[in-house]
């Protein structure tokens, strides 16, 4: 099959192959010969393992992307980036508070944000990324949760933030914060909990467990399917 | 964007969309009459991949043996270990921990975070990184029955005729039961659950569900629980250790029969390290990354059965190991993603299955095994499926129905890993349906557990797909994110428990990897074929075949 595809050239950290037309990063780099361990992971654009900064023929920008996601172009250069070594400030969630004071203290280079946007040009996700920092140094948690919720921590953000700010780190205490916190509680979670703690559920549980299978399959064939 | 010749037949599904639309108006989901109970052995057994007859074969070693199981699985069980045992040294164990939890998806984050909270000491082993795995790759939700009109019971009820009534019913009643309160453990730790404005959670129907009781995170359910499990792993440094690039590939028994420790592999380092616990948690997924019978997969690269082996050996018992979850709806469009999931949540908002005139020819939410079969069944038998550039066959889903039915901006804001995923290749789901065909999803059994998570090995517990018993012989969409919650945290507080108890050790061995491997070597199994698998490999054949040294098989060579 490698004879018959069209191939284009690409270079893995300089060194040049000759990879099939369509290729995505990842399984141009495997095509290649090498056996992935690190920048790696899900193939398939949710587990951020694989980020990768890219430069196409002709082109003098420094792209950000995610190998498994991203097609090879005739005269790439590429270099993963499979691991950023950002500070992770350790906290106990029961003990924060969900205001503007907890990032001050866990995440002061948030407040260093100098708007230039790069980190959101660097997102593969498409993430407004700055406008969720500037949504944290307003105080507004709910945002920055909302608009920073699809982060996969590929981590191409912090790479090239010019204020230091870990931006995926500051994202996920905004996201728990968030729902512990500030969202409004469904209220029938606890009366079923109470429910089914008390026992309520039991008689019939036993029922249905020890019941021969055809009265089993009886039963399901014909409930009542209700869909809200 | 779709070629010329597929725009075609997706003018024909766009024509009869009003007609569907109004269906859908009228009667909610239920579009289509569902399938009765002969209906399903029906289909199943003509289209559903699993009956083929080659897709099982007897096993002639273990624990198992003499019973069939997937074909592919007896082709990796019926193997030596990748290390000759003499060489690991027992007398000077390298790390000692009172609960050692093998994987580091969300079962395995939920049972490190439980002992922990319990007073352990725990040690995560993984071989790569923390959270890679397939918990992070579920996209649709996860169920819990905490709705005024849904029961635990109902619950129960859809789970075991989802799983052919083989389910272990200690463990269904566990699940269900279980589902409410592993909610609020998430919502409480930080998990951001769709909600109605009001505060009430924003549930959806799946496949096989009686009623609505889909919670979910956008698309992203999986990532978002399994991120926050690891950020809370990550903030609790004093009682858990993590240890990533390293894959155990066996399990260290004591001489009266407790499982008391893991020969540990560095994939890069190359070093061999072991590890002495009290109590030991296997977390470690699925098996797509096999593919079985050539099926592309939607499963993560790690997942490759790993803990199958581990457990086997050791002497603990597979249940339902001859079935395997295709999931209806894979990719098979553009090529560049082929096999990866669109996720079930799509038909949940109303997108429905159509063949190349753009007819309805399925309940859009059976079961995964019967919806799975009836694709099947619309491309080979009827031949009206949409075959691709490459040869493959489609079936359209309808997303854009979605719109139609609750309002532009729906897909935007529950499905933007989708519309991202298709946007990447130019092709806009809000406008265009999506081409699909079952792909390998799930493993449905595994070794069997109890409901506290435990094997019948002294000290070995299973949460997860690499248990079995909970499902049957088939998942249903949303029990698996459940499953990974509610056993994953059952294994990490049992095994806390024991840890807390005297665990007296005996004598460290690896006698079972011996005798293993004299089973093998009686039956004449060749030499090469060695165990766990840890990594797929990707290189292509012209390329390894200059790659004389490279690829490691072991030391029992």
């Amino acid at each position: 099959m490698h004879n018959q595809r069209k191939m284009v050239k690409v270079y893995i950290m300089g060194e040049s192959h000759m990879v099939p037309d369509g290729s995505t990063i990842l399984t141009a780099i495997e095509y290649a010969g090498f056996q992935l361990k690190r920048g790696v992971g899900c193939r398939e654009g949710y587990c951020g393992a694989c980020g990768t900064i890219y430069r196409e023929a002709g082109d003098y920008k420094l792209k950000g992307g995610l190998a498994c996601q991203t097609v090879v172009t005739d005269g790439m250069a590429i270099a993963q980036i499979p691991f950023v070594p950002a500070e992770k400030p350790i906290y106990d969630i029961a003990e924060l508070t969900p205001d503007e004071d907890t990032f001050q203290k866990l995440f002061p280079t948030v407040f260093r944000c100098v708007a230039c946007n790069t980190c959101t040009k660097a997102c593969p996700q498409e993430i407004q990324v700055m406008d969720y920092i500037q949504a944290l140094i307003r105080g507004n948690i709910a945002r920055a949760a909302d608009l920073s919720f699809d982060c996969i921590r590929c981590g191409l953000c912090a790479l090239r933030c010019p204020a230091e700010i870990v931006q995926y780190n500051a994202a996920i205490l905004a996201q728990r914060l968030y729902a512990r916190y500030l969202s409004p509680k469904h209220p029938q979670l606890e009366i079923r909990i109470d429910e089914i703690a008390q026992g309520k559920y039991d008689p019939e549980f036993e029922e249905m467990m020890s019941d021969t299978r055809e009265n089993l399959a009886k039963k399901y064939y014909s409930r009542e399917i209700k869909l809200g | 964007m779709y070629p010329e010749y597929m725009m075609e037949s997706i003018k024909k599904v766009e024509k009869t969309r009003p007609k569907r639309l109004e269906l859908a108006k009228k009667y909610g989901k239920q579009v289509y009459p569902p399938m009765s109970e002969s209906d399903r052995e029906e289909i199943l057994s003509k289209f559903h991949p699993d009956y083929k007859e080659e897709s099982r074969r007897v096993i002639r070693m273990g624990p198992n043996k003499g019973e069939k199981v997937t074909t592919e699985i007896a082709d990796l069980l019926e193997s030596y270990a990748r290390i000759d045992p003499d060489i690991i040294d027992l007398e000077n164990i390298t790390e000692e921990t009172d609960v050692l939890v093998i994987g580091a998806g969300s079962a395995g984050l939920a049972a490190a975070l439980e002992a922990e909270a319990a007073g352990a000491n725990v040690t995560i082993v993984t071989k790569l990184r923390l959270g890679d795995s397939n918990s992070m790759m579920a996209q649709g939700g996860i169920q819990a029955a905490d709705q005024v009109d849904d029961t635990p019971t109902l619950h129960y009820l859809d789970v075991m005729g989802g799983g052919h009534f083989d389910n272990k019913p200690e463990l269904v009643e566990a699940l269900v039961k279980d589902a409410p309160p592993s909610i609020k453990w998430l919502e409480d730790l930080g998990v951001m659950f769709d909600k109605n404005e009001d505060g009430t959670m924003l549930v959806k129907p799946g496949g096989g569900t009686c009623r609505s009781r889909m919670h979910s995170a956008r698309d992203y359910t999986g990532a978002a629980i399994c991120k926050v499990l690891r950020d809370e792993v990550y903030n609790r440094p004093e009682r858990i250790k993590y240890i990533e690039y390293t894959a155990v590939i066996e399990l260290i028994m004591d001489d009266k029969g407790q499982a008391a420790g893991a020969v540990m592999f560095h994939l890069e380092n190359k070093q061999f390290t072991t590890i002495r616990a009290k109590s030991i948690i296997i977390a470690t997924g699925g098996f797509g990354r096999l593919h079985i019978r050539g099926f592309e997969t939607t499963n993560h690269y790690g997942a490759t059965a790993d803990g199958l082996v581990l457990g086997y050996r050791a002497g603990a018992k597979l249940l339902f190991m001859d079935s395997v979850q295709y999931h209806p709806t894979g990719a098979v469009y553009p090529e560049q993603i082929l096999g990866f999931l669109c996720t079930e949540k799509i038909r949940s908002l109303g997108a429905q299955p159509v063949n190349n005139e753009g007819e309805l020819f399925v309940y859009p939410l059976e079961p995964r095994d019967i919806e799975a079969s009836a694709f099947i069944r619309e491309c080979l038998e009827r031949d009206l499926g949409v075959k691709t550039p490459s040869g493959l066959y489609g079936i359209w889903l309808d997303s854009p129905l979605i719109e139609e039915l609750s309002g532009p901006g729906t897909i935007e804001r529950n499905l933007p890993a989708m519309l991202r995923q298709y946007k990447r290749f130019d092709i806009d789901i809000t406008k265009y349906p999506m081409l699909v065909y079952p792909t390998l999803h799930y493993q449905n059994g595994g070794l069997e557990i109890n409901d506290k998570s435990e094997t019948t090995i002294p000290g070995l517990y299973v949460a997860g797909e690499a248990s079995g018993g909970v499902h049957g012989r088939n998942r249903l969409m949303g029990n698996s994110q459940l499953d990974i919650i509610v056993f994953g945290r059952r294994a990490g507080i049992n095994a806390a428990k024991r840890a807390r108890t005297d665990v007296m050790h005996g004598a460290l061995t690896l006698d079972h990897v011996h005798s293993y491997n004299k089973e093998a070597e009686d039956l004449g199994i060749d030499r090469k074929t060695v165990s766990p698998m840890v990594l797929p490999d990707y290189i292509p054949d012209h390329v390894k075949a200059k790659q004389l040294t490279a690829h490691y098989e072991g030391t029992i060579l």
